[in-house]
Parts: C-alpha cells; structure tokens; sequence
C-alpha cells in the first residue's frame, strides 16, 4: 500500500439521538435527528451535502429487506450519491472510514455519515435476530446463541491470561459511571463490582452487567475536504487514518484470546496516521465495549496494552476519565447503550467531541490532540478502526 | 490525477439452477479467474482492499458479511461489504483508488436466488413496512403501474417494449454465459401470460445464479498487469426515493441524475453520438427503454422507436444489451449491474466473441437496484 501526501478529511459536526427505547419514532426518524444535530453543528444544510453514506446492521431487526434503500430519505439521500456499508457490528465505525473515501477520493466536498439501528421492533428480542448469523450446517444446528460465542471467548482470555472476573468487572462499573454524564445514556449508573458478580449469570462466565443493552438510537457526522473544512470552522478534527480488517468465517479454528483483526485494522490506521507507539501518541480512546471484556481485549488488539495487561492498566485507574489514557469516556457501548451501528458512530462522535473540548463534563483531562475508536463485528472476526487528530 | 482501469474479469456464467455449486464455490471460481486474467495476481499479497456486493435477506443470512473472506482470499485482509447494487461497489473501488492509499482492489458480487425459496416473498419485505407492505399481493404489481405511467406518458408502446425481449434473448444465444438465450418474437411476447398489466410473462426477467469478481487498479499498476485495461471514465450514482407515494413513475430519474454525474466525470457531452454501446438495466422490458431516456441515449419518447428501427439491435448504430441484458442473462439479484459492467469489458477488450461489435471505445453500464426500489448507478468505460 502507497502512503503519499492526499487529501486531508475532516469532520465538522456531529450529532445523535437519546439511546433508547425509540417506540414512536422509525429508523428514518432517528437516523434524520442525528444528521440534523451534526448539520446544525457544521453551520450546514442538507442542500450542502454532496454524498451520503449510511450504516447500520441486520435487516433482521427491522424486517425490512434492503434497509438501506428504506432509510435512505431520512438519512437525507434523495437524488444525492447514497450507498450503505455493512460489516455486521464494525460498521459503526466503518461508516466512518466509508465517508473518509468519499472526501479523500477527491469525488465531493462534503459527506453526510449516518448510523443507525431500531432494535426494539425485534420480536421477541433482537438477540433472536442474531440466530440466523450462524454456518447453517456447522453451527445453526447446535442452537448457539451470541452470548455463548462471547462466553466461549471471554473465557478463553480469562485462562490464558489467568484474568479474574473482578478486573473484567472494573471495566463495567466504570463506563456505567462514566454514561452518567452523557445526555444521551441509556444506563448510565452508580454500580460496584460486587453488583456485576452478583448480577443473574446469561451464560458463564458473562453475566447481565457484563453485557451492554438493546438500543435504538442514531448517530451521524459531517464530513469536510480541507478546503470547505477551513471556511468554515476554526477547529476542525481531522481523519488521519482508517483501518479495517476481517479474519476468517472459520472463528472455531482461531485461538480466541487475542483479536488479530483488531491488530491488523489498527495496523493499516496507524501506518496512514504516522502513529508509531499508540500508547504514548493516543490521549483518548472508545474501543468498542458492547460486553465489558472485550474493552480489554480491544485495547490489547489495538496494542494500546500489551497481551494480558489491559486489566492492570483499568485497575491502576489508568483507563478512567482522568487517568492518563481515558478509555471510553462517553460511557460506552455498556452505559450509553448499543443501537449496534449507531453505537459505533457514536463513538466517532465522542472523539470528535473530546478533541474540539466540547465534551462538557465528560471531557477527559489536559488537552487531547489524538483520539482512536473502534469497533468490532462479524462473528468475532471484523475489526474497523479511525484515528482523528485536531 | 490517477486514472482507475478494470483489469482482471471472472464469471462463473449464469444459470436458472446450480445445485452442484453453493455460492461460496461461485464466489472462489469467479475470483480465481479474475485474480489470473489481472496477470495471476495473489489476493494475499497484491490486493489492497476487497469488496464484497450483497444483502442479507438474498443470502439468508444476518449478517452476510462474515462468509466472504475465506474464499475470496481475503483472510485477515481489508475487506467489506456494500450492501447495494454492483456499479456501486464498482464506485466504492473507484473511490478508495482515487484516495491515492490503494492501488488493487478487487470487486466481488453474486446471486443465487435458485436457493431462496420464497423470492417474491423477500422482495416484499422490501416494501414499506407500515404505508404499503400491508396491501399485500406480489411485488411486481409495481413495476406493472410504472410501466403503464411510462408508456401512457412518453408515447412509447407495449410492442416497442415487446421488441427489447425479442432483441435481448436473441442477443443471449450469442453469450455463453446467458442462461435464457431463446429465439422469441414479438408476437411470442405480446401471446405470453399476462402478469401485472401490462407486463406480460416474457417482459419480465427470470431469477438466475452467478458470480462475477473484478480487480480494479491505478494507472500505474495497471500497465503492469494487463495489457487490455478498461478505464473506468466517469462513475455516478443515485437514489430518488424509497417512496412510492412521492417519486416520478414515468421517468427514470435515479438513471438520469446518475448518468449526469458519469458523464460529467468522463467529459461526455452528447452521449447518443459520443456513446458507441450501451448495458442498460433491463430486469423488466419496458426499463430498457426507460433506461434509455434517461442516459440520454435518445430524447424522451424516442427510445421505442430506436428499437423498432433496429438502431439498439447487435449490427445497430447505437447495440443496447448486446449481452442480452437481464432478460437474456437471468436475474442475478445484486450482481446484475456486474452483468452489464462485464459484457462493457469484454467488448471494449474485444473479447466477446460471436457480439463482437466493431470499432467500439465507450461503452456505458447501467444499473437498477429492482422493485420497490428508485436506485441506480451508472459507469462509462473506454479503452483508450
């Protein structure tokens, strides 16, 4: 892959929508408040808008077939170049990375990024959505469900890197803590490690506070070429680098303990941004934590903390909001909620927010300058990953 | 600027059924062939970025995303899905070339409708949830309402639109990839079933099985690779709306905005004299014609009597679906648009065979996304 000198894209508003149970709004409803608040941010209309790109995950949750095509007009894409990424749960992010490509091309100005996702029309629950994501010969069969995949997983890094489930634990209660300064939380909360390990077992070793909750919810960003950036914003954020990546269908052949995908996604973001020592050079991170080990498990992949040290580092309070490497300090997928691609791009949001100052009382201590989120999808196998810089 | 060409094809050819094969032994024979025909490149080592054209309900699956890498060869490699129609992946590749970060991309995209049981059903599903979904009764019904507005409209008749299936199959026996090449006239056409007035059985396209891979390059990998790069001019795509209630039933204007964009890009100014051949969506007889219209191929209304003259035949001024287009292909679901973009490489490479056509160097692809759907996109290749 060739690094040569390019367009520079950077984002200029963002915007979402409370994360919850949405009953009377649709998707396309949801999807057009968040892209409202991040035009209104921008100082820009939907007219200013030359391409839109939207995310958001299985048609399942919707019924709706092509939901793409569904939610285009409130995604604001009529008779504008409009298409839909999908890379199961990464796509949060990667809709990100998708816009980027829109302005770096050179091809527009300006993209609209929206994420989106209405669980709750799911019934009886959109875990039941998540059956059908399986090998239909190899694995359907069995009856597996999400949680025990994760479960399998979960415990996988525990034993190899003789983890207990109090440090995972840590990761839960601070994010639930941290949701509670966010306006848009779903399940922000006082809670204590005690309360995690007593909370109902799902499927061992997860337990119900391990785990993030059903959401719906959308969140969306504009993005900008240098040139339209700079009239009209003094601090814009800048894109600096992009990353996906995918392993193998095969997840029953790779050891679990260790997301190589998340490593190779940051890799190829990290190569583009000229990041060399990702601990040291990022101020501020959301790693995708729609359970609380996999927070740990991400920073290892994105090499934020070395393999099996992410519990000491949430431990040292290192991760807190004002310790020296702020992990999701939005609250997360598991105190903000988890509309699955919304929750991705709300996390881009977060970046967007903490590194122009605007965070209000989340914002993370000193004066952030490099800001990475993630997120994480498929099954067990998708990483995507944006590292923005002001 | 850096110039983005097509340089490596693969086809596994269509077919009505394939139950020797599943999709994911389509998916590895078209992309082994087109990895071989862009100079044997290794996906795991010269292809900077993969993707991969599908829908979740075609495929069965929530999320489909997860079945592609291994047979791709994209294991731990920079893949994803669009989930749309194949030109717009084919302008996701172009777009992520244009960025100057990649120079090989590959372009994945297929259909096996023959493994779903309840297509039309799935097509439903499509519908408006709450305004229309409820009226129930088979899909289609759309497309027969906006064939009627469209011919009531713009002057153009059932007959001209009778002539496209004539043309269209006729022109599949001449492709070997075409799984319904038949020798049908109009008058076949017009005494077959009618199905959504006025859309009789044969002006509407059968469901096939198949899968096509492209690679894609920068100018300057390109020439290394192959010797017969496609340049991919201009590129443009659109969604009018998912509305029924709201959108234009006559003109095809997701085509027209698109094409103004392609056009633009590629500096085309009067595209019925500066195009030499045109791939139009034809999954419905009358969309050919439509489609057209609103490529500015001819003006409004004039696209029935082109047909009727012979211009749009093989040996015509102005060949439209010299592949057979849908009606003689088959239906391939989202890979239908890569259907049209492939016959646009192989003639402008000079490799189609017994349709040759002579002397061309710009050629246009068109695509529709199908019912309910006003989406589409369009490309205009040349080969110099």
């Amino acid at each position: 892959m060739k690094m040569f000198g390019k367009k520079r894209v950077a984002v200029i508003g963002a915007g979402m929508t409370k994360f919850r149970r949405h009953l009377k709004e649709t998707g396309k409803e949801l999807a057009w408040e968040a892209s409202k608040m991040a035009l209104d941010q921008a100082g820009l209309e939907l007219k200013d808008m030359q391409s839109v790109v939207m995310g958001t995950a299985p048609d399942a949750f919707d019924g709706v077939h092509m939901k793409g095509e569904y939610l285009a007009d409130g995604a604001g894409a009529w008779h504008k170049p409009y298409s839909r990424v999908f890379v199961g749960g990464g796509t949060g992010v990667f809709v990100t990375d998708a816009g980027w490509w829109h302005v770096a091309s050179g091809q527009f100005d300006t993209c609209l990024v929206v994420g989106e996702e209405k669980m709750s029309s799911c019934y009886p629950h959109p875990a039941y959505a998540f059956t059908t994501i399986f090998d239909p010969i190899f694995s359907r069969p069995l009856g597996v469900t999400l949680i025990w995949i994760f479960a399998l997983e979960m415990h996988r890094y525990m034993h190899v890197h003789g983890i207990k489930k109090e440090e995972i634990a840590l990761v839960s209660v601070k994010n639930k803590r941290n949701a509670l300064d966010h306006p848009c939380a779903q399940l922000g909360a006082n809670i204590t490690v005690e309360d995690v390990l007593n909370s109902e077992v799902m499927c061992w070793p997860v337990q119900r506070l391990d785990i993030s909750p059903t959401s719906d919810g959308a969140a969306a960003l504009v993005l900008a070429s240098e040139d339209v950036a700079k009239k009209l914003t003094d601090n814009p954020v800048w894109i600096d680098g992009v990353g996906w990546c995918i392993d193998s269908t095969f997840w029953t052949n790779r050891d679990l303990y260790y997301p190589k995908y998340v490593q190779c996604a940051a890799q190829m973001a990290y190569k583009m941004a000229g990041i060399k020592n990702p601990p040291k050079e990022i101020d501020v991170a959301e790693v995708y934590d729609p359970f609380d080990y996999k927070e740990l498990h991400h920073m290892e992949g994105l090499m934020l903390a070395r393999k099996g040290q992410a519990p000491k580092l949430t431990a040292e309070g290192i991760t807190q909001r004002d310790g020296d490497l702020p992990i999701n300090p939005s609250g997360g997928l598991l105190g903000v909620g988890n509309p699955i691609a919304a929750a991705g791009t709300m996390k881009c949001c977060e970046i967007f927010w903490q590194l122009r100052g605007e965070a209000g009382k989340r914002q993370v201590k000193g004066d952030p300058r490099t800001g990475l989120a993630q997120a994480w999808g498929d099954l067990m196998q998708y990483g995507s990953v944006v590292v923005m810089r002001s | 600027m850096r110039e983005v060409a097509i340089v490596g094809v693969g086809c596994t050819g269509f077919n009505s059924v394939t139950p020797d094969v599943s999709y994911k032994e389509m998916m590895f024979e078209a992309a082994t062939r087109a990895y071989q025909d862009a100079g044997n490149i290794s996906p795991r080592k010269d292809i900077d970025a993969f993707i991969s054209v599908a829908e979740d309900y075609w495929e069965g699956f929530s999320i489909f995303d997860e079945f592609v890498p291994d047979q791709l060869g994209a294991v731990l490699r920079h893949l994803f899905t669009v989930s749309g129609d194949s030109i717009i992946g084919l302008a996701t590749a172009y777009m992520l070339i244009k960025t100057g970060y990649f120079d090989v991309v590959a372009l994945e995209s297929h259909g096996k409708p023959s493994d779903i049981l309840t297509l039309y059903d799935v097509v439903s599903f499509a519908m408006d949830p709450i305004l229309n979904r409820p009226l129930g009764g088979h899909p289609f019904y759309v497309a027969g309402m906006e064939m009627n507005r469209f011919l009531c409209e713009t002057g153009n008749t059932k007959k001209q639109c009778a002539m496209v299936v004539a043309k269209n199959k006729r022109n599949a026996l001449g492709n070997p990839f075409a799984a319904y090449g038949a020798d049908v006239d109009v008058e076949d056409v017009l005494r077959s079933d009618p199905h959504f007035y006025p859309l009789n059985k044969l002006d509407i396209s059968q469901p096939s099985d198949g899968g096509i891979v492209m690679v894609l390059a920068s100018d300057e990998v390109a020439a290394k690779l192959n010797d017969n790069p496609v340049w991919v001019r201009g590129i443009g795509w659109t969604c009018e709306t998912p509305s029924l209630e709201t959108r234009c039933w006559s003109e095809a204007v997701y085509a027209r905005i698109a094409a103004e964009m392609a056009y633009k890009k590629a500096g085309v100014n009067t595209p019925s004299k500066e195009v030499d051949f045109a791939e139009v969506d034809d999954l419905f007889s009358y969309k050919e014609l439509q489609h057209m219209e609103a490529l500015q191929l001819c003006r409004t209304g004039g696209a029935g009597k082109l047909t009727e003259e012979g211009i749009t035949l093989i040996d015509g001024y102005l060949p439209v679906n010299p592949s057979g287009g849908s009606l003689g292909m088959g239906w391939a679901l989202e890979a239908s648009g890569m259907q049209r973009l492939l016959e646009v490489v192989l003639q402008l490479r000079g490799e189609a065979g017994s349709r040759q056509l002579s002397d061309v160097e710009v050629g246009v692809a068109q695509s529709w996304r199908g019912v309910p759907t006003a989406t589409g996109a369009v490309a205009v290749l040349s080969n110099c």
